[in-house]
């Protein structure tokens, strides 16, 4: 099991990174009112078969070659499951894959989010070819940080990992979200 | 909020050092194990601390961090593993963020493998084990 929601995510993306994604699009939306934690995780990568689709979830089926079971998918699932919500996974081949998990926020069983900042940086700074887009939402307050418009910004030859800008990334990941949701234990 | 905006900054004062940094074959190259094997056991952290380091002590020329996915021995993660031009892979098992801050400063810094960390030193560590029980 991962120890905090924000470690799955960061697993599954690295799924659509390796479906060779052009954008993923990551969204943690925050309802306290709906008493909900719902994360999406959606790419334009080469998806799945239906056969595909039917045996992800399960844990022994992987496309790896270095070992024989794939837990990714099942932790997640399980992890939304086992705190009173719900999870599921949409992909049409050649289109793409949709993860989205769905948790009852105040459930006991429910980990924390963790370091969402963290996962996000991690993903935007070491997957240089590929586009992000993070939305983050609590209650009716929300940011977003889109790799597209960073870019279009810095132009060619700029890359994420130069220690200014990867600094940059984390500190607006980190301030944005403080901002967003006020500092609240998530 | 803070605004992208602050990126044309970063980009004005960054304008003259663009590409200086180019690929070069004598770098040693940093990899971490990010699978679901990696992060599960605390790769995220570990990861981090390499590249924060290698950043803020200006190796990134020198030195070169980047990711993987799983290489198959999940029950010694979290990985690391250094190749350096001309010299045997070594590979860092167990690893956490401090032990890998160890490594940068005696191993790609100070030219000594840590061999305590290594591998091979777990393995022989598991098989002794093996003999005792």
């Amino acid at each position: 099991m991962m120890p905090e929601i924000a470690l799955n995510i960061l697993d599954v993306a690295e799924n659509s990174v390796r479906a060779e994604a052009s954008l993923i699009e990551i969204t943690v939306s925050v309802k306290p009112e709906a008493d909900s934690l719902t994360v999406t995780v959606r790419d334009d990568g080469c998806g799945m078969t239906e056969e595909q689709l039917e045996r992800v979830q399960d844990p022994f089926y992987t496309t790896r070659t270095t070992r024989k079971v794939g837990l990714g998918v099942p932790f997640f699932r399980q992890a939304a499951e086992s705190a009173g919500g719900s999870f599921q996974i949409d992909s049409e081949k050649g289109k793409g894959t949709t993860v989205t998990a769905v948790f009852a926020l105040s459930h006991i069983d429910r980990m924390p989010l963790g370091d969402i900042s963290s996962t996000i940086h991690t993903l935007i700074v070491f997957n240089a070819q590929t586009d992000f887009r993070y939305t983050y939402e609590y209650g009716d307050r929300c940011f977003v940080l889109d790799t597209r418009q960073m870019r279009e910004i810095l132009g060619e030859g700029i890359s994420f990992s130069e220690p200014e800008v990867s600094a940059f990334i984390r500190e607006y990941l980190e301030t944005n979200k403080e901002e967003t949701d006020g500092g609240a234990e998530i | 909020m803070k605004s992208l905006e602050e990126l044309r900054a970063i980009r004005a004062k960054m304008q003259g050092k663009v590409g200086v940094r180019a690929e070069n074959e004598n770098q040693i190259r940093v990899v971490v194990g990010m699978a679901t094997c990696g992060i599960a056991s605390g790769a995220r952290p570990v990861l981090t601390a390499l590249s924060d380091a290698v950043q803020e002590q200006n190796l990134s020329e020198k030195i070169c961090v980047t990711q993987t996915g799983c290489i198959g021995l999940c029950q010694y993660e979290p990985i690391v593993e250094v190749m350096e031009p001309g010299k045997e892979k070594v590979t860092y098992v167990k690893m956490t963020p401090e032990k890998a801050l160890e490594v940068l400063r005696l191993h790609l810094q100070g030219g000594q493998v840590v061999t305590k960390y290594t591998l091979s030193a777990a393995q022989d560590r598991n098989a002794n084990q093996g003999k005792e029980a």
